[in-house]
């Protein structure tokens, strides 16, 4: 019997050790003269229990089995072979009724459609999905302003985090008058704990691709770069192949599809800034510059790159191009709410199960995505909060769990909807910490060019600093929102617009936190190293020598069967001693 | 330069192209394996480029270096995921194992140098770090010695 055994090969799949299994299996079928044909596919989503392997055949169900290893796979396939499937290993098969695999069962895959179905690099895989079938209907049915009424009567809105409607963006730059005029794609995701745009570009190039020249044509723009993130090595890989492909097809290059129509695409790496996912910033980059954000208007609809008419738009919004240019406006529309159409990808990692990357139809409430898609917490400590949105984003509380997801919904908490990372955490993380995190990151990043950005959030850095060493003054915390504020309004772009979310949020949502630490001079969660304090019980302590063994720094003292000593002084408070202890001998205090 | 001719290679590649800076240093970097003060001097008289215009590109962007590093890179991810999972005490058992302390960032013998990373984006196997171009997940501070011993 034959049939088909397809591998995950994204980065996180090589991560976990997916090219072995690929190898592994090549071999075993190779060597038992088993009649199957071995693809490779990259990200289904479900990075929890990767390495990812998925059996097809014609005449029985899919069965998508999770952890495998060089060493299970051959009875794996032996057993599907057989018919009777090892069970352990399966993830999700079409068996499973459905309150079993919520994770599927609830998402609504648009962007996310081809990813981990077809081969990323084989244009066949994508043609044979329904593939430039829209850049097809764009060039031979409809006008410019037919494709951009389309987009406008969708109701996408930008998924790189402000959330402005795509059509309209796309109607100011054709609007502008130009003999030449650049597209942009932006895929420097830079948000810490977000990997949407990442997958996409793995698992699906084309569709990105030929979002962008649908753009390209729609706008009248002849030439567009990729702006990719150099720390993403295997999308870049993909879309050096797909463009070479769709190039070779006619896709790409002189008169697409016959028409007069001309569009050429290069790749751009990034070279490591965040602020460069800002669009003026971004195109300063492509021009070989500091990338430092300027002052608009202009807008780059106007004047952006080389001082040309430019449309930037985000991956995941140009992955849903081609979608509606297949299926109509009207049907996009039905999903969503009312101001925030369509789905949305999320990132889902931190203390959550089901850690991958899901697409949900906007208006589902956070629980759902958290608790349904996501499986729930992974660890048995209770959900604290999560964060939305990254270092422009924020934190919310457990209340705040039935925020609906969209645009308008998590703004008004505070947080932002942003690219789409969602950190989960649990009672082990202290959100003094987390806000201090990110404060450093954005410290880092701003490239200075705006005084409170570049001093305000480095003032603000050190009072949380002062916060979390016990050294904080209930004082602090107005001064931390004025200097927010401050911040807030006193800074160019976006970066800065948002650097103080994160603390501004985790103040208004978890400020009980920031009081114990400033009052009891305590860290509830037990993370601000400065305020805790590792002890060993007398009573309990068996002389077991694993603590003293497990230190790094040697600060444990003591002789085997006697009670043993932690010298404070060179305690590095790492906590190694805490979890290695099996006789609860040791608190944390 | 060690590598005077390769550099002269790359450099005539992109001259005359509009915004090829920042790849072309990408490119000279990849070869001597940073930017010296003499490299960016030479690619400044080849280009007609103003040193300071490079020198100001070489240290806005993370992934230019200006000092020479190890022979394997071991990035560690810094990301909002890992850093809930425990990319500090990662960090810290590495600094420990390769005896580094807190402002170098290479090895002695010149085998490895670290670099926090901001994310790596595989957040689903926090904590997470590459060497070179392996990604090693899920870690705990105690998997680390094993890991190194594969370099």
């Amino acid at each position: 019997m034959s049939f088909v055994i397809k591998v995950g090969l994204a980065s996180c799949g090589l991560a976990a050790g997916a090219g072995e299994v690929y190898d592994a299996i090549v071999k075993h079928v190779k060597n038992n003269k088993i009649d199957v044909d071995v693809k490779k596919t990259a990200c289904i989503g479900m990075c929890f229990a990767e390495p990812l392997v998925e059996i097809l055949a014609e005449d029985r169900k899919s069965i998508i089995y999770g952890n495998v290893t060089p060493d299970n796979i051959a009875e794996i396939i032996d057993a599907y072979d057989k018919g009777t499937p090892v069970e352990e290993n399966i993830i999700l098969s079409n068996k499973l009724k459905g309150s079993e695999n919520k994770t599927f069962k609830k998402q609504t895959r648009i962007v996310l459609r081809n990813c981990g179905i077809i081969d990323p690099v084989s244009i066949d895989d994508y043609l044979g999905n329904r593939g430039y079938q829209a850049l097809e209907k764009a060039l031979k049915k409809m006008s410019r302003e037919d494709i951009i009424q389309e987009i406008k009567n969708s109701g996408l809105r930008g998924r790189g985090g402000a959330g402005f409607p795509t059509g309209l963006k796309w109607q100011f730059a054709y609007s502008s008058k130009s003999e030449k005029k650049y597209i942009i794609c932006n895929a420097d995701e830079g948000d810490p704990g977000a990997f949407m745009d990442r997958s996409v570009l793995e698992g699906d190039p084309h569709n990105v691709i030929e979002g962008m020249i649908i753009g390209a044509y729609a706008i009248g723009a002849d030439e567009g770069y990729l702006y990719c993130r150099a720390e993403y090595p295997l999308a870049i890989k993909h879309l050096k192949i797909a463009i070479q492909q769709a190039t070779e097809k006619g896709y790409l290059g002189k008169n697409i599809l016959g028409s007069d129509f001309n569009f050429e695409l290069h790749i751009k790496e990034g070279a490591g800034a965040f602020v460069c996912g800002e669009e003026t910033a971004l195109m300063a980059s492509i021009e070989g510059k500091r990338g430092m954000p300027s002052i608009r208007p202009p807008f780059p609809a106007q004047s952006g790159l080389w001082g040309k008419p430019t449309n930037i738009n985000n991956v995941e919004t140009l992955a849903n191009i081609t979608w509606i240019i297949l299926n109509g406006a009207k049907e996009y529309s039905k999903y969503g709410t009312e101001k925030s159409k369509g789905t949305k990808v999320f990132a889902l990692a931190g203390k959550i199960k089901n850690s991958g990357l899901i697409e949900v139809p906007m208006g589902m409430p956070l629980r759902e995505v958290i608790y349904d898609v996501g499986g729930g917490m992974k660890t048995d400590k209770p959900f604290k909060g999560v964060q939305l949105g990254g270092p422009s984003g924020g934190c919310l509380s457990a209340e705040m769990l039935d925020t609906i997801v969209d645009y308008d919904s998590i703004n008004k908490t505070g947080a932002i909807m942003g690219s789409g990372g969602m950190v989960v955490m649990d009672t082990s993380s202290c959100m003094v910490d987390i806000a201090k995190f990110f404060l450093n990151f954005t410290q880092n990043e701003s490239c200075g060019k705006c005084t409170f950005c570049r001093v305000g959030t480095k003032r603000m850095l050190e009072i949380l600093i002062r916060i979390s060493e016990g050294n904080g003054k209930m004082e602090d915390l107005d001064k931390l929102e004025e200097l927010a504020d401050n911040i807030i309004k006193g800074s160019l772009c976006g970066l800065g617009q948002t650097a103080p979310n994160p603390v501004l949020t985790t103040l208004k949502y978890f400020k009980e936190e920031y009081i114990a630490h400033i009052k009891d001079k305590k860290c509830p969660a037990g993370v601000c190293k400065a305020l805790i304090k590792f002890e060993i019980i007398e009573d309990k302590c068996v002389g077991c020598t694993v603590c003293a063994m497990k230190c790094p720094v040697k600060c444990i003292s003591g002789e085997r069967k006697q009670v043993h000593k932690i010298d404070q002084d060179l305690c590095i408070k790492c906590g190694a001693c805490y979890d290695a202890c099996k006789f609860d001998a040791i608190i944390k205090g | 330069m060690k590598f005077k001719t390769e550099i002269d290679i790359t450099i005539n590649k992109f001259i005359g192209k509009k915004g090829a800076l920042i790849p072309l240093l990408q490119n000279v970097q990849d070869i001597e394996g940073y930017l010296s003060k003499e490299l960016m001097s030479y690619v400044s008289n080849k280009t007609g480029t103003k040193l300071a215009h490079i020198y100001g590109v070489a240290t806005f962007y993370t992934m230019f270096r200006l000092k020479p590093k190890g022979k394997h890179i071991i990035r560690v991810c810094k990301g909002t995921a890992c850093h809930v999972s425990g990319a500090n005490s990662i960090m810290d058992k590495l600094n420990i194992l390769l005896e580094l302390s807190d402002d170098e960032d290479t090895t002695k013998d010149w085998k490895f140098t670290v670099i926090p990373v901001a994310c790596l984006g595989c957040c689903s196997l926090s904590p997470v770090i590459m060497i070179d171009d392996n990604t090693y997940g899920k870690l705990t501070p105690d998997s680390l010695g094993k890991i190194l011993k594969k370099y």
